[in-house]
This record gives structure tokens, C-alpha cells and sequence, in this order.
């Protein structure tokens, strides 16, 4: 069994030795190199678009809307997004026009010579003025989406009435390979591209779309790095690139600047967030109320699936007999939101961890006393009805309080610290994470997985790309596992959309739980027909008696929707998610009271994983969540300007953590298994980023007295916060 | 993705550098290039020259003389964190700059001629009543840290000087050192502190990045050495400061943080 071991990962050495060719390392024959003209206005017409007289275009191609042979769309769910500008432009760095040239500072030096007539219209850019706003940006009322969902029994007794008010802002994926794409002509007519990319088939639709025939293949290079930022946002680099090869007769690369790559990209949603609960006197909760706004941008892309997951979400791992939740997703002026780690639930898990700790504060309980009264059990119900079985919260409750107990290494500070100034805390929080799609999602997708054999080894075909989670070695993982050889004879094909299945998006925490559960059943599938083929026997006595037959043996599978699970989109009342991770984070950190700077020593993180299928991956996966978490809490700020455009475009004043940031990192993977994942296990990719910031929060209000409902808690805002006790 | 086709010139010497940099005014001089190249990637530099000045010769030793050290223009901040007798403020001060690779390549006299408000190793400079050796065909002159900046990236060099190296006297007292940034490596300061006081006898109280130069706060150390109180040394610091709002931090904060940071270092030193 190779399950349950950390077998180095597959793309590991090429990585560490630089051998990987990424998006931007590939140079096809006489590639050219592309650039976008993007729109300086938030909220404009466009008067006129046109090429500057002193300059010499001949030896660049120009491309516009009036060039997109299909529809001008950016297929996703709705088709708001234009894939160029066609007469108005509704965000800050919108494209508007193309161009490719030999060199990139030849196309750069190009975009600096299209010049763009706008007539500016009134922009809006807080989600609260724009909802219902006459300033139309989406529909009737720049509502993408409302949700509301009400259950349960409401309270007669007495009871305390809690309200808070919590915020979210803006955050970058931040992968360490900015966008990057390639198209390339094919012989057919067609287009080949290659890129950076999570979700290959999201693309193939979109180029398909764009250009009105079926003749696109879209294949993954090797990807640094998605978070979300890589799912839809893609879409849009491959129809540019088609568009520019097709203009071009050869092909085009489009690789961002990260400075342009930070300017355009999708965010995560910032979300307002009010709360009020009914609580009896003795600290458990009766109701909760809940409104929730999320700003997404500009274009709808995937912003009612995050309202949908943060509305799903923001009980928090909490039994309440009575809710009553509204969320609504509103268009701005800004560029669009997108899919982030997490997707929505970091936002509403955000709030309502800060909201058990006003009501602590109210009736005088200690924060965590208050978590445990109210802590989700066997057969609680939640807010759409779902009864939960074996949930995990006190599992990870007590992992973590007890890898806690070790004493704390206070990490070195930098020099000129005096020692009075840092003042210690420690921060509790619980989070809940539904893994894989909301609701009948994977009924709608019914992902496929293929395997193939070839000689005695067996080739996994999937959608589902590695990028950087560890898909490529996961796989091979469990079909050599559940075929019985060893994983150095199982490996995935290139993710390519000419022979690879649909095994539905590289998202939601779906992949190993979902798809590597497809490769479990596509393995025994494939026995199965190598047994009715071939007679009886082991694995390698069955692929010898196939090679000699000469007969080719490919089986695919796709993924069963187990049928109790009941779901209703139009009511969200049903079993919203398969199964969900639990987690809990104990954050030491200390502040200085001086500055307002938090310095973390320690994090420690328990996870319900299911089953850890690589321990090494799982936990690489949890402590760099962890971490992303981290700067999501305390450093990473997106400033805008007028425009609504992004300011601290470098890496130098967008703040991450690095290394030095980090704390010591204990993590503690519990494993209460799913029975419809692989081995039992369970999405990990999202709930990481769940439960942290609140915990930073709890840890810093014990440190210093500073309340801070809102993200980030900068050092300045944590001065503030200080100043205003 | 950088390209620069700009010829570059490697002296061999002192005086070839003294030459070179008299037959090229317009020329960049890159010491480490550690903000040459932040400048070239983001376009906003486009040398038509350039002076390489790493490697030559004379200018990275750290010397000893009656009443004071002498660090060549072109130590970094590795060489200075690794030589037993280097000043320990300015140790401290090397020792936050970006991170190791930014620390093996950054020079103190990049720093001090990029003379950016908010260089981590400027204050030190005027804490420690430094004066700059600055060379040329034409000779030597030397100019006081505290005369050295004298606007927003405006120095007191002439087109065909080198800053050569660095003289700083023998000086007692309390120091103090802190850079508060964001995060704790590649981080650019929001506030930047360097003090000295001999009690009853001078003080200087030198930031960097709470005003359009490195700066001193002159009636805050006149207070403090007439015995002032600690409350009304800090609150001439918050007066004297003149940070604005940018994408990094506000003016309130660093305005409100300097003065914190000083009034915890004397807070802190031993009654006399």
C-alpha cells in the first residue's frame, strides 16, 4: 500500500532543479508575443479606438471586438463578460483591443500607441450604494444574486440580542507564475492552447464559443500556482491569444507582467457581513440572523457559487435551532471578484467566529466554553435541513488543545525590540468546510476519469490538473493501490482536452475526494474488464494475457451522485454537501503595542482530512492555507485608486508573508473517514483558510484589548483599534 | 523578460572610476544593483550608460583611524554583519534590509546616493554624525550626513563625484536602532529609527521614511539633553516628524509610531 505513505511527488524534482517549463518558458517557432490595451476608466463609452499615426504597425497585428469570428463572451455561467470591450467599458483595466508583435517590448511599446477616446459615466464602487442603484452595471438592480434561506423553529423564551457587524477585503491569489498563454494554429484550422491554467475544459468551452466551431484543444503546462486565480480568469488570456494567432498566422503568447497580472485578475470577494443572534443566558445560541453583502465586480463570473458557499457557511460549525439568512452578490465598478480558496466561507466563517466572541464578551463567558456549549454533534440539523452525521468539531478541538499544551518558542524579533512592548496572546477557532460542489453540482458535471492500459503500466486521463496540490501523484496513488502494482507503473497523461475526459473543474476541493474517487472506481472497472477479457488472475497476469492479445483496453468512469443525497437549488433546503472537513486553529502570536505589528510564533491546526492519502501533501496543503490565511488576516491590503484600480501593484507594497513571517506550524491531521472518498478521504484544499484570521483576531484582542472586526487587521488598524479602547 | 542594452563600463581602478564618471555625467553608477534593477524591471530607469562600480577595487574595506572607522562606499550589508568591528547600529540596520540576497549585493553607498526617504541604513548615518568621503578628478571633499540630503532624492553630489566612503567618529553613549515594516524580510520601512544619547551632553534622534529626506528631529534632542521630560521629548518628536499618506502606511500612524518608539527607547535606558 503506498496510501497513507508520502511517496516523493512527481513533478517535485523537476521543480526544485528548474527543469519544468512553465507557460513562459515555451517558445514555439516564430512565436510573437501579445499585449492588452485596458481601459484607464472605470465606467465609460467608448468615443473611438484607434491606432496612432506615429507609429510604424507594420510589423504588428491589432485586434478589436469587431474581429471575434463568434460570440464576444467569455463563456462561464452568464454571458456578461465581454471577451473585448465593444463600446463601454464597465471596470478600471477592462480590455479593449490587442496586439502581438516579435517582441514584447515591441507589443508593449504598441499598447502605448492605441489611443482611446472614453465619455465617462457615473461609477460605483461600494456594494451597498450600488445595490438598486439607477447607475445600471448588471440587470434590473446590479444584483447578480440574492439568496435567503430560513429553517428551524424561532425561540419564545427570553434571550440576549448580540449584533455585530463584520467586513472583508480585497485579497490576491498571488501564485508565484503570473498568467500565462499560448495559442498556436493547427493544421485543421483549429487552435491549440497551452498555458498556466486549473480548469482546461473551462477554456475549451470559452474558445469554442468565441470563435463558432469545435476545432480547440486546450493542454496544461506546468502551473505555478492557481488558488482560484487560475480557474476562470484563463478564459480570457486564450481567447486573446486565439485571437491574436488568427490575426497573426502564428502563434501568440500572452504572459502578464505581475504588475498588470495584479491590476486585472480577479480578487476574493470583500463581504459585509451583519450578524444578530438570540442567546439564552446561559450562552446557547437560539437564532441567528444573518445579511450578507459581497461586492463582485464588475462581471458576474462566478460570484452567485461564492455568495452561495459563504450564505451555506456562515452558521459556522454551530447548532442554532432557528436561521434566517440573506446574502446578495452586487455589481461595481471594479474588476470582477472571483474564485478564491475557499470560495465565500473564509468571509462568513470570518464573521461568525468574531460574532461568538461579542457574544462571549456579552454574557461573560470565555470564548472557547461558549464554542464547545454550542459545538455541532450527531444528528444536529443545519441551516438547509441537512442532518449531520459523526461531525468532527470536537475531534479537531481536542487534537488541537492537545498538541497546544507544549510550551511556546517565542520566535527572535528583530533588533530595537525592548522586550516590554510585545504582549501575548493566544486565539482559538472552529470552521466547517462542505467539500466538493454545493449541492447537486457534481450531478450536473459528472466528471469522467479514463485508464488505459498500455504494456503493464496504466495511464490515468483526467481534467484535473496538478497545480501544485499534488494531483499527479495522488492519482497514480490510488489506482496502483486499488489495481494492486506498484505507483511507479500508474501516471497521469498531459491534461489535454483532445484525448482527456471532463473530469469537471480543478476546484472546491473536489479533485482527490471527487476524482481520485473516480480513479478508485475506474481502477476496479478496469479490472473488472480485464477479468472478463482475460479469465482470472492478478493484475499482472491479466495486462500480459491483454498485451499478447494485441486488443487495446480503455475504460472510463464517471462519477455516481449518491442517491440519498437530496438536494433543492430553488428552496437551498437538502443535503447541501456530500460530507465536511472540520477544523480548529490555536494561533500564539504577540503584539507590539508600540506599532500595532504581530509577530506569530505558532500555529497549531487540527484537520478532519478523512484520510490522509499523503501525509506530507495534506499537510503541505494545510500549512500553506495556514499561511495564506495569515496574510489574508494581518498584511495583504489591496489600496485602490479613484478608478477603483490597484495601487500597490508590486510585490514590494503588496505585503504577503514570507518565510520569516511564518510561525512554527504544528499540524495535527484526524482522520474520521468519508465513505464516498478514496480510503475515506475528504476535501483539504479550502478549509485552511478558513478559520485562522479569526483566531489572529482572538489572540490579539487577548493580547492588547484591541477588537477588530474587520480584515485586514493591519498594523495600522490594529494601532487604531488600541488608541480607541 | 529585463533587457537593457545600455554598454556597461567596469573601472578598474579609483581613479579609472573617477575618470570614467568625468566622461560621463548621464551615466547610471550601479554599486550592488539592487535598486538598478528594481528600476530597469519597472521601466522607470533607461540607462544610455552604465558604471559598474562592484568589484572595484579600494572601496569595500573597513579601516581603523585615530578617532574613528572608515567603511568603503562599496561594503554590503553582509560584509558589515560579518566583520567582528562593525558599528552596531549600523549592524542592526544591515540586518533588516530586504533579505540575504538583497543584504549580499546592497552596498552602504547604494543606499546612501539612491537616497531614498525611507533607506533602512540612513538614519544611522546621522546618529552617527557621519560625514561622506566623495571623490573625483578634480580631488576629495568631505560632507556631514546631516548635509548630504537635501530634498526628496535631491544630494549634494556633483555629476562627476563618487561617493567613496564613509567616516564615522568614535562616539559614546546609548544607541537605539528600529525599523518597523510590515512584515519581517523585504520589507520597506514605514518608520525608520536610529538615536544616540550621552546624558546631559548631545542626543540625536535621526529618522528615515516620515519625511521627504532622512531626518533629524533637532528641538526633540535639544529637549532631551536640557532634561526634559519624556512627554515633551515625545511630543516634539510628533511635531518635528513630516510623514504623509501613501500606499504603504498613513501619516497619523508613523507620525504616532516614531514617537512611541522613542519614548520606549528612553523609557527603557538605565536612570543615570
Amino acid at each position: 500500500m503506498v496510501i497513507g505513505t508520502s511517496p516523493p511527488r512527481r513533478d517535485g524534482m523537476d521543480k526544485l532543479t528548474g527543469r519544468s517549463l512553465y507557460s513562459d518558458d515555451l517558445r514555439p517557432d516564430g512565436v510573437w508575443y501579445g499585449a492588452t490595451v485596458r481601459s484607464t476608466r472605470a465606467h465609460a463609452r467608448l468615443r473611438s479606438v484607434r491606432r496612432s499615426e506615429d507609429f510604424d504597425w507594420s510589423n504588428v497585428v491589432f485586434v478589436t471586438a469587431a474581429d471575434i469570428p463568434g460570440l464576444n463572451v467569455v463563456s462561464l455561467m452568464t454571458d456578461d463578460q465581454p471577451v473585448l470591450a465593444d463600446g463601454l467599458v464597465r471596470h478600471v483595466t477592462e480590455p479593449i483591443a490587442l496586439v502581438a508583435a516579435p517582441t514584447r517590448e515591441l507589443a508593449l511599446e504598441a499598447v502605448r500607441h492605441v489611443l482611446v477616446e472614453y465619455e465617462d459615466l457615473p461609477a460605483l464602487f461600494d456594494p451597498l450604494v450600488a445595490e438598486g442603484h439607477g447607475v445600471r452595471i448588471f440587470g434590473e438592480d446590479n444584483v447578480y444574486k440574492r439568496i435567503h434561506i430560513e429553517h428551524g423553529t424561532r425561540t419564545n423564551t427570553t434571550a440576549h440580542l448580540i449584533r455585530g457587524r463584520y467586513t472583508t477585503g480585497l485579497q490576491e491569489q498571488l501564485y508565484i507564475e503570473p498568467q500565462s498563454m499560448i495559442a498556436e494554429l493547427r493544421p485543421d484550422g483549429g487552435i491549440t492552447l497551452t498555458g498556466s491554467m486549473q480548469c482546461p475544459y473551462y477554456i475549451d468551452r470559452a474558445v469554442k464559443r468565441m470563435l463558432g466551431h469545435d476545432r480547440v484543444n486546450v493542454a496544461q503546462a506546468v502551473t505555478g500556482g492557481g488558488f482560484g486565480g487560475k480557474e476562470e480568469y484563463p478564459s480570457i488570456l486564450a481567447c486573446h491569444a486565439s485571437l491574436l494567432a488568427l490575426a497573426a498566422g502564428r502563434p501568440v503568447k500572452i504572459t502578464y507582467r505581475r504588475d498588470e497580472d495584479l491590476r486585472a485578475t480577479t480578487k476574493r470577494h470583500p463581504a459585509i457581513i451583519d450578524l444578530a443572534t438570540l442567546v439564552s443566558s446561559d450562552g446557547r445560541l437560539l437564532e441567528l440572523h444573518g445579511r450578507i453583502w459581497m461586492d463582485g465586480g464588475a462581471y458576474h463570473t462566478l460570484s452567485t457559487v461564492v455568495l452561495s458557499r459563504a450564505i451555506l457557511h456562515v452558521q459556522g460549525p454551530y447548532r442554532c435551532p432557528y436561521v434566517d439568512l440573506e446574502g446578495t452578490v452586487v455589481a461595481t465598478n471594479t474588476p470582477p471578484n472571483g474564485a478564491f480558496r475557499g470560495f465565500g466561507a473564509p468571509q462568513a466563517q470570518w464573521a461568525m467566529e468574531r460574532h461568538m466572541d461579542r457574544i462571549a464578551r456579552h454574557v461573560g463567558m470565555d470564548p472557547l466554553a461558549l464554542r464547545r456549549l454550542n459545538l455541532v454533534v450527531d444528528g444536529d440539523v443545519t441551516a438547509t435541513g441537512q442532518t449531520l452525521r459523526n461531525p468532527g468539531g470536537f475531534a479537531v478541538l481536542e487534537a488541537a488543545e492537545r498538541a497546544a499544551t507544549a510550551p511556546v518558542k517565542r520566535k527572535h524579533v528583530r533588533p530595537g525590540v525592548v522586550g516590554a512592548e510585545m504582549r501575548e496572546g493566544r486565539g482559538v477557532a472552529l470552521a466547517w468546510h462542505g467539500c466538493g460542489f454545493t449541492g447537486n453540482g457534481e450531478a450536473k458535471i459528472r466528471g469522467t476519469v479514463g485508464l488505459e492500459l498500455r504494456g503493464n503500466q496504466v495511464a490515468v486521463l483526467s481534467s484535473s490538473t496538478d497545480i501544485g496540490q499534488g494531483t499527479e501523484t495522488i492519482f497514480p496513488m490510488i489506482v496502483a493501490d486499488t489495481l494492486g502494482i506498484p505507483m511507479s507503473r500508474v501516471f497521469n497523461t498531459a491534461h489535454d482536452t483532445g484525448f482527456v475526459p471532463d473530469s469537471g473543474p480543478t476546484v472546491a476541493s473536489r479533485t482527490a475526494m471527487v476524482v481520485g474517487g473516480t480513479c478508485e472506481k475506474a481502477a476496479q472497472r478496469l479490472l473488472r474488464a480485464l477479468r472478463e477479457a482475460h479469465g482470472e488472475g492478478d493484475f499482472d497476469t491479466l495486462a500480459a494475457r491483454a498485451a499478447a492479445a494485441g486488443t487495446p483496453m480503455r475504460v472510463n468512469e464517471t462519477y455516481e451522485v449518491d442517491a440519498s443525497v437530496q438536494w433543492n437549488p430553488d428552496t437551498y433546503q437538502g443535503d447541501a454537501y456530500p460530507c465536511y472537513g472540520w477544523s480548529c486553529v490555536i494561533v500564539d502570536l504577540r503584539v507590539d503595542v508600540d506599532t500595532g505589528e504581530i509577530i506569530y510564533d505558532r500555529v497549531v491546526t487540527a484537520t478532519d482530512v478523512g484520510k490522509a492519502l499523503s501525509p506530507v501533501l495534506a499537510a503541505g496543503q494545510i500549512e500553506g492555507g495556514t499561511l495564506q490565511a495569515l496574510g489574508w488576516a494581518t498584511q495583504e491590503e489591496v489600496v485602490l485608486d479613484a478608478q477603483g484600480c490597484m495601487r500597490n501593484d508590486r510585490l514590494t507594497n503588496y505585503i504577503i508573508p514570507t518565510a520569516l513571517d511564518g510561525p512554527e506550524m504544528v499540524t495535527e491531521l484526524v482522520e474520521i473517514p468519508y465513505e464516498g472518498g478514496p480510503f475515506g478521504a475528504k476535501g483539504i484544499g479550502e478549509i485552511p483558510m478558513d478559520a485562522p484570521a479569526a483566531a489572529v483576531a482572538q489572540a490579539i484582542e487577548a493580547a492588547c484589548g484591541a477588537v477588530l472586526d474587520s480584515l485586514p487587521m493591519t498594523p495600522e488598524r490594529v494601532f487604531a483599534a488600541m488608541e480607541a479602547r | 523578460m529585463l533587457r537593457c542594452e545600455a554598454p556597461v563600463f567596469r573601472p578598474r581602478t579609483l581613479d579609472e572610476a573617477f575618470a570614467m564618471r568625468a566622461a560621463m555625467p548621464d551615466a547610471t553608477v550601479l554599486a550592488g544593483g539592487t535598486d538598478v534593477m528594481v528600476y530597469l524591471e519597472g521601466g522607470v530607469l533607461k540607462p544610455t550608460r552604465i558604471i559598474d562600480l562592484w568589484g572595484c577595487p579600494g572601496m569595500r574595506e573597513l579601516r581603523f583611524t585615530t578617532g574613528g572607522q572608515v567603511y568603503g562606499a562599496g561594503l554590503t550589508c553582509t560584509d558589515v554583519l560579518r566583520a567582528m568591528h562593525s558599528h552596531p547600529l549600523l549592524r542592526d540596520a544591515a540586518a533588516t534590509v530586504g533579505a540575504t540576497q538583497i543584504q549580499n549585493r546592497a552596498t552602504l553607498g547604494g543606499n546612501i546616493c539612491n537616497s531614498s526617504p525611507a533607506g533602512d541604513t540612513l538614519p544611522v548615518w546621522l546618529a552617527l554624525r557621519a560625514e561622506f568621503e566623495l571623490g573625483c578628478v578634480r580631488g576629495f571633499r568631505r560632507v556631514p550626513a546631516s548635509g548630504f540630503w537635501r530634498g526628496y532624492k535631491k544630494i549634494d553630489m556633483q555629476p562627476d563625484e563618487l561617493l567613496v566612503a564613509i567616516r564615522v567618529p568614535a562616539l559614546a553613549g546609548h544607541m537605539h536602532f528600529r525599523k518597523v515594516g510590515t512584515r519581517m524580510a523585504q520589507s520597506i520601512s514605514k518608520v525608520v529609527f536610529a538615536g544616540r544619547y550621552s546624558v546631559g551632553k548631545e542626543a540625536c534622534l535621526a529618522f528615515g521614511a516620515v519625511g521627504p529626506t532622512p531626518m533629524r528631529c533637532t528641538a526633540a534632542e535639544a529637549a532631551l539633553v536640557s532634561g526634559a521630560s519624556i512627554n515633551e521629548v515625545v511630543s516634539l518628536v510628533e511635531q518635528e516628524v513630516l510623514p504623509i499618506d501613501d500606499i504603504r502606511s498613513t501619516a497619523l500612524y508613523r507620525r504616532k509610531v516614531a514617537g512611541r518608539i522613542v519614548r520606549r527607547w528612553l523609557d527603557n535606558l538605565p536612570r543615570a
